[in-house]
């Protein structure tokens, strides 16, 4: 991602300031040094990488700095593994950035776009960091279409803030505090996360607006109007399922997909909405919070509380072990399977060797 | 560039700082910003500096500053730099890093070794009060041979601090050919400002280590912070020295080398050794003070 960065530069196509850091968490420390001099900040990452700039995340959003970062999500060592899961983001999940899951390339260009727009709402400034599955996204080929500078800029026009270091007004940003007031910051950044609720769909709807394509928001329901049973993906495997949900449609099955496009904040008015909609639900989870289950499906349960459905935690694709058509299915097959009112209490591991 | 202190500002730009009394951090970093000026901007990281002079609602600074993580002074200053540029604030503005020993010659040397590669325009300035002083008292790369911290205490069977030579900070970056690396001493205000005076004028990446005793840390009395640091430099346990176009340059050297024992007696880090024990560290100061004389290719 970088590399392409680092082309455009070359080819003159672009003129940004391009610095080479000796590692993540100095990347990370150097976004922050240009988002609090009041210039955009972007940069990108991936796995251990995250967990090395993990520190820097949390002065960013605590500090609340727009930067958008792209991180290619992969496993957590050990065992050493270069390939796609969700570990590196889940083990994120509380550190104080919006938290976008992109579905393909296109969309992922798109949500950095978008990204910038929400992270610099005043009502928000918080960095967005726009989650796209390692190797199944990063490393495969995918036609996009890249918009016109014209119209990214008047989608996005020029950015400044308050929040920024000032000549005029020299200011301490980042500051120490003690018990008196880190209560109060950390609920400000809170109400932040509650007004992103609307900000990312409505960035999200004037993008539809300007450059046609439009992805849901915070959540996107396919086929879902008279589904009996659904799952829930976030990612690149959401394609997948949006497959096999076709073929299965084909043959009669009332199956449905929810995309879940934003995790953080998370669309908890949209699970609750949806309650008692269908008959079963399974989520898909690439990462275990271990001791408990699927991340993901921890907080759709937390969600869907009262809720009288079958509900089921699926965990599969670690590593970068496939998703098949096939294990797909095997899940809805499970999820026509689950009794009202049943839900896993221990993850069901699908695609297991032994 | 010499410093007129007649010509210096009134104007102070740090001040009310809950320091410690004789602090010599503090006394670092008031005195730089009377030589940068107002058009500064400082990152510091989680240290006594920042501990001292920047905790919500109060800033003891009056130019602008951020804190940010342990381990991250350094880039935070490259990027503040870059977008200092890319915005057009101007060529007169100057970003300085100021970060303590401990947050630069162990956790922060990855990121300003980073810096000094890039040559950022920052001035980086090192403030060493030989511990992790603000988190108390514990040992660093930095800190003196045999001294007592709360890391290396002292017992029957430890003298304090086992290693015996802090980690040349000097030389690390000068091997980063960076343009301008600096030691010096907050008992040394004129040799001190005029090497800030120097730093202002250049443009990349400028180091300069600076020697500030520590009355909390050490246990001297808090009015021999200059006087320790005056000591140190008379008994070469500390230098004055510069190094520039890929030139070293020993700014002082004493006409002959003092006792050190006096400066040792006064501090209650060294209270626990005893004349072999000060007759040993002299020892290693002599052969020090040998290598040194070969970096600055000194005659005998």
């Amino acid at each position: 991602m970088v590399e392409k960065v680092a082309d455009f530069l070359a080819e003159g196509e672009a003129d940004y300031e391009y610095m080479m850091v000796e590692s993540e968490h100095s990347a990370m420390a150097a976004a922050l040094g240009v988002s609090m001099m009041g210039a955009r900040a972007f940069t990108a990452t991936s796995s251990q990488g995250l967990m090395y700039m993990a520190e820097m995340l949390n002065y960013t959003s605590g500090g609340r700095h727009p930067v958008v970062m792209v991180n290619a999500n992969r496993a957590l060592a050990i065992p050493w593994n270069i390939y796609g899961d969700h570990s590196d983001a889940m083990a994120m999940r509380d550190c104080g950035w919006i938290m976008l899951f992109a579905e393909s390339g296109q969309e992922a260009l798109d949500m950095v776009i978008q990204a910038y727009k929400i992270a610099e709402d005043k009502d928000v400034m918080l960095p967005v960091m726009v989650n796209v599955d390692g190797f199944t996204l990063t490393h495969t080929y995918d036609v996009v279409d890249i918009p016109e500078q014209e119209l990214v800029d008047a989608y996005l026009p020029s950015f400044d803030t308050a929040n920024k270091m000032c000549l005029e007004h020299p200011k301490t940003l980042c500051h120490s505090v003690g018990p008196d007031y880190y209560t109060e910051a950390k609920i400000a950044q809170q109400e932040a996360f509650e007004v992103a609720k609307a900000k990312i769909v409505a960035c999200d709807e004037e993008f539809e607006a300007m450059f046609g394509r439009g992805y849901g928001g915070l959540i996107e329901e396919y086929c879902c109007d008279d589904a009996e049973y659904a799952l829930v993906a976030m990612g690149g495997t959401v394609g997948t399922v949006r497959d096999v949900v076709d073929e299965l449609r084909a043959a009669g099955e009332k199956v449905g997909l929810i995309k879940i496009r934003g995790f953080r904040p998370f669309p908890e008015e949209y699970f609750q909405s949806v309650k008692s909609k269908f008959k079963a639900m399974g989520v898909i989870d690439r990462s275990l919070c271990f001791g408990v289950g699927g991340t993901v499906f921890g907080e759709v349960k937390s969600a869907l509380y009262g809720s009288e459905m079958g509900l089921k935690g699926f965990v599969l694709g670690l590593g970068g072990r496939d998703i098949s058509v096939d294990m797909i299915k095997e899940m809805f097959a499970e999820l026509k399977e689950c009794p009202a009112g049943e839900y896993s209490d221990q993850p069901i591991f699908v695609g297991r060797r032994w | 560039m010499a410093i007129n202190f007649r010509t210096l500002p009134d104007q102070e730009l740090l001040y009310g700082a809950r320091t410690c009394q004789g602090c010599g951090a503090v006394m670092a970093g008031r005195m730089a910003l009377k030589v940068l000026g107002e058009k500064t901007f400082v990152a510091t990281p989680a240290c006594c500096f920042a501990a001292t002079t920047s905790v919500f609602p109060q800033s003891a600074l009056f130019v602008n500053n951020a804190v940010t993580a342990f381990a991250a002074s350094a880039a935070t200053g490259s990027g503040m730099s870059v977008a200092a540029k890319k915005l057009g604030f101007g060529d007169d503005v100057q970003i300085m890093v100021i970060s303590g020993d401990g947050g630069t010659v162990d956790i922060g040397l990855q990121a300003l070794s980073g810096a000094a590669e890039r040559n950022d325009n920052i001035i980086y300035l090192c403030y060493d009060n030989e511990a992790y002083m603000n988190t108390g008292v514990q040992r660093s790369g930095s800190t003196a041979y045999n001294a007592w911290t709360t890391t290396t205490p002292v017992g029957p069977a430890s003298k304090g601090e086992k290693t015996k030579f802090k980690k040349s900070l000097f030389e690390i970056m000068a091997a980063h050919r960076v343009p301008y690396v600096a030691t010096t001493s907050v008992s040394h205000p004129r040799d001190f400002m005029e090497k800030m005076e120097k730093a202002k004028a250049m443009k990349g990446c400028k180091v300069i280590h600076v020697f500030a005793p520590c009355p909390t840390g050490w246990g001297h009395e808090v009015d021999l912070t200059v006087e320790m640091g005056k000591q140190a430099v008379e008994t070469g346990l500390w230098y004055l020295a510069e190094y520039e176009n890929d030139t070293f340059k020993l700014n002082y050297r004493p006409k002959e080398l003092k006792d050190i024992a006096p400066y040792l007696k006064v501090q209650k880090r060294f209270a626990h050794l005893n004349d072999a024990d000060i007759a040993e560290m002299q020892e290693i100061r002599d052969q020090e003070w040998e290598r040194l004389k070969k970096v600055f290719r000194l005659e005998d």
